[in-house]
């Protein structure tokens, strides 16, 4: 060997050797650090195995993991309160709910502005559905406001309209608040029929008429964003009108002397002998329960960008003015469905172990032509439907089902009293197990077949009886077979969906199924993604204690 | 061979087994061994001396004949209760106790108290020269480590008959040498009977007091070491203990312990009959390598064979010299390594003899 290298170039043996003389790091070959060139070589490796697994990470990543995390993300969102109602959620920080007083003057008048802007891009109606959660009534509310807000509006536009007929041009306010260049390329563009550049808010108009410039600016926006259209040519809101009242009455004019300065100084001067409405007065004529102290008690609870109320309402618990608290114990449902959804898991857990077991071990000690035959006709159910099976369960143990019509036959038990074997825990325990029973079988037979018989020969050779030599030789060396199945079943009866769904009727469904629910039906998506979330955390804890107790490399799926 | 007396410890009698109901395994084995004695079944794979082995420990049961262990019939008596120590091919050693806990094991179940079974545990660890491993699992033992500890498991509870399935299969060579005198040692400090099975004859050699030869189902010869080596009964014996020339041919003359056989080539040899027993019966000589002499000097009447060398091979201790002999090429020749030894190149072509009691006249078959 010496020879074939000797001629070959330097001997390694002999650089390795200088290397190891030498204080500081070892080198490679042609100088460099061994480290470097050793974590550069290792580097290609690992961007080819990167690239190898990229497809699959994508993918997942894309359809599952950021999916799963934004519902994630849902149970504690909140943010549709501040972001529909703004104005009046800011104003609600001062107002104290403990009070007992209905919120002040300010509190109205944001409500006003963002009613409008709500109603207007019809949002009003999601979340009057999105409170209705928290208190019934909400969502009516909501749509019976969006409908009658305009009537507060309608009092100060008619007066300024009655003052002169010039406010009810679109015109005319685009002069006033918009940039006379803008104003001027505008007019000359809508009348040859071009398109009309983007509006442009006059400077320093935000000083004089604060509200006015801001409710404009919005329905300028609007106007042009949703319908296609131009501030130039479509008159303003009612609520641009409110809010030039609100400026008038408040601010001072007389140092304007833009266009429009004559019409503004008119209605300066005229406004204060304005017909006026509160904003308190006006939402309490178009429904009393803007009067309710609760309704904005709950609003403001709601208010904040985050909210626990999903996770308190998901363990049976809601929001009070006095911090949270339990529902009235007939209004409990998620505790009473978590323990029922673990206790009927762990049953089907230990029913798959009992079945399971004797069936995996004769797997594992047939000869291996009668064992496939044997492993074949446990994975038959995996080629059939999971509907299809779940439903056979239906037709074999429904009060005229197969068993129950056998059993009268047999005169086990009598006509009228047919026995109850469906639509309740029973039923899903049955379906389920059967269901989930190949994925014990699977990783106990793949355990066991390698463990040699010749411990159990052992054993019985050492005087062990046949238990016991089962019991304190085969058993425990089983055992990683019988973690790695339970995990499986476990973890799948856990979030089970379908079957409970159709057997389980209203005693044996399961967690997953209100989830369902909240998803498909009622639309709670933030309940539904509180609900899944402690699912979830529920199991990750039991993989934990697993871990703590059995050791998750006790678990072996061969 | 089965002498049939009251001291049998040990004894097969008209034993037969078959798996399927066609074929039988073992055909009509008879055999005792007295208490102490160490007996190894030898043969090929499939000749029966495993399941024989499974049989005595009650793993597998005789589809007929009667197994006896002192004189007591054992064909009904469940496995755990025949108190048989054993030693499997892989150790079967159970993986989720300690070392300590695989010995004490066997005393748990016969419900001893914990001060004995300690006491006794480490007395067949201290046997095994293991005393400082009883805390250890199997895995983190060496192969031979857990074949010490097999042993050791095999002999905790006393058993008088320990039964052992090629415990050295997994060894290497140089630990198997070893553990071969190991296990002799212990057997014969303790005074246990031993059933032994292997297939290396070296270790059945060196280890037995007496070698029963399996093959298809019988035993072809059981005699103690030396008898098996130098006098084998059949050339099924002769061809699988130790190195064996063979040479075809007819029995020209047949006398009282003395023949002549014809080989197939024309020449004419002296041999010992051994299973044959009249003139012109097909007959297979068979002749140590070691036992062949280079041009012998021996008497006027013995006959001597004119040969070829093919190839002369240095082995250290010995040299192996492959000749061409009565138009066969695979005759081999061994010699000791001597400062006067001469040393053949191929081409060469020499006279060779042996005595005739080391030439023995076997069946053809």
């Amino acid at each position: 060997m010496t020879d074939a290298t000797a001629g070959a170039g330097p001997n390694p043996q002999d650089a390795a050797a200088k290397a190891a003389e030498k204080p500081g790091p070892m080198l490679a070959a042609d100088g460099t650090p061994l480290k470097k060139s050793l974590s550069r070589a290792l580097r290609r490796q690992k961007l080819r195995a990167l690239m190898l697994i990229a497809p699959l990470l994508i993918f997942v990543l894309v359809t599952f993991v950021a999916p799963i995390a934004d519902m994630l993300f849902r149970s504690v969102e909140n943010q549709i309160v501040s972001d529909t109602l703004p104005r009046t959620t800011a104003a609600l920080d001062d107002w104290n709910a403990d009070s007992g007083e209905l919120p002040g003057e300010a509190v109205y008048e944001g409500l006003y502005y963002d009613m409008v802007i709500a109603e207007e891009r019809k949002l009003h109606t999601r979340l009057g559905s999105r409170l209705n959660y928290e208190q019934t009534g909400l969502s009516s509310l909501f749509r019976q406001t969006g409908r009658g807000v305009d009537d507060i509006g309608e009092v100060y536009f008619d007066q300024f309209d009655d003052l002169n007929p010039a406010w009810d041009e679109a015109v005319t306010w685009a002069e006033l608040m918009g940039e006379p260049n803008w104003v001027a390329e505008a007019k000359a563009r809508a009348g040859n029929d071009e398109s009309i550049p983007g509006f442009e808010m006059k400077d320093g108009i935000e000083d004089l008429l604060p509200r006015t410039a801001e409710m404009y600016g919005i329905f300028a926006e609007f106007t042009e964003t949703e319908d296609e259209d131009s501030p130039i040519e479509e008159e303003p809101w009612e609520m641009v009108h409110v809010a030039l009242y609100q400026d008038l009455v408040s601010q001072d004019v007389s140092g304007y002397d833009g266009a429009q300065a004559d019409l503004l100084n008119e209605a300066k001067a005229a406004v204060g002998d304005f017909e006026t409405i509160g904003f308190k007065d006006g939402f309490l004529e178009i429904e009393d329960d803007w009067g309710n102290h609760d309704i904005w008690a709950t609003i403001k609870t709601y208010s904040p960008n985050y909210t626990n109320g999903y996770f308190l309402a998901a363990v049976d618990m809601e929001k009070t003015p006095d911090g949270p608290a339990l529902r009235d114990e007939n209004e409990r449902i998620y505790g009473i469905l978590f323990q029922r959804t673990m206790f009927m898991s762990l049953m089907i857990t230990f029913s798959c172990i009992l079945l399971g077991y004797p069936v995996a071990w004769l797997l594992a000690n047939l000869p291996s032509r009668s064992a496939n035959l044997l492993l074949i006709l446990v994975l038959l159910p995996f080629w059939t439907s999971l509907l299809v099976r779940t439903s056979a369960w239906k037709v074999m143990l429904q009060q005229q089902g197969v068993i129950n019509d056998v059993l009268v036959w047999l005169g086990l038990v009598a006509d009228d009293a047919r026995l109850v074997m469906i639509n309740n825990q029973f039923g899903t325990i049955v379906a389920m197990t059967h269901i989930l029973l190949p994925f014990m079988i699977l990783p106990l037979y793949s355990v066991m077949q390698t463990i040699p018989p010749s411990y159990l020969r052992a054993a019985k050779s050492l005087g062990a009886t046949n238990w016991t030599a089962f019991w304190r030789v085969y058993f425990p060396q089983s055992v990683p077979g019988i973690g790695a199945g339970s995990i499986l079943v476990f973890i799948l009866a856990i979030g089970y969906y379908i079957t409970p769904e159709i057997v389980g009727g209203t005693t044996g469904t399961f967690i997953s199924n209100r989830i369902a629910y909240h998803i498909s039906s009622s639309l709670n998506w933030g309940l539904a993604a509180a609900l899944g979330t402690i699912l979830l955390a529920v199991v990750m804890a039991l993989y934990w204690c697993y871990d703590k107790i059995v050791g998750i490399d006790n678990v072996k799926l061969g | 061979m089965a002498d049939g007396s009251n001291e049998a410890f040990v004894a097969f009698e008209r034993v037969q087994k078959s798996y399927d109901g066609e074929n039988l395994v073992v055909k009509d084995l008879n055999l005792s061994l007295p208490k102490g004695e160490f007996l190894t079944m030898l043969g090929p794979s499939g000749s029966g001396k495993t399941t024989c082995l499974m049989m005595l420990a009650g793993f597998e049961t005789a589809t007929h004949g009667e197994i006896k262990i002192g004189g007591v019939s054992i064909n009904h008596i469940p496995p755990h209760k025949r108190g048989i120590g054993m030693v499997f091919q892989n150790y079967a050693l159970f993986p989720h106790m300690t070392v300590a806990e695989n010995l004490s094991f066997p005393l748990e179940v016969r419900k001893m108290g914990k001060s004995e079974r300690e006491k006794k545990v480490k007395r067949a660890l201290d046997m095994v020269q293991m005393g400082a491993f009883g805390g250890r699992r199997p895995a983190q033992l060496s192969g031979g480590q857990q074949q010490r500890i097999a042993l050791a498991r095999a002999l905790v509870f006393e058993a008088e008959l320990v039964l052992m399935d090629e415990p050295l299969g997994a060894l290497d060579k140089q630990l198997r040498e070893h553990m071969q005198f190991e296990i002799k040692r212990i057997a014969d400090d303790l005074g246990i009977t031993v059933v032994y099975v292997t297939h290396d004859q070296t270790e059945a050699l060196t280890m037995s007091d007496r070698v029963a030869v399996f093959d298809d189902g019988r035993i072809q010869q059981l005699a103690p070491p030396d008898e098996l080596y130098e006098a084998p009964q059949n050339s099924f014996v002769a061809q699988f203990i130790g190195e064996n020339n063979t040479l075809e041919g007819t029995v020209e003359t047949i006398g009282s312990g003395r023949c002549t056989v014809k080989l197939d080539q024309g020449a004419v040899i002296d041999a010992v009959p051994v299973n044959v027993s009249q003139k012109g019966e097909r007959t297979r000589v068979s002749i140590r390598p070691e036992r062949v002499e280079f041009n012998p000097q021996m008497g006027p009447d013995a006959h001597t064979l004119e040969a070829e060398v093919q190839e002369f091979v240095y082995m250290g201790d010995v040299f192996r010299t492959r000749l061409k002999v009565a138009g066969k090429e695979d005759f081999v020749v061994k010699t000791r390594n001597r400062a006067d030894q001469v040393r053949l190149s191929p081409g060469e072509k020499i006279t060779i003899g042996w005595l005739p009691e080391d030439c023995r006249a076997l069946d053809a078959t």
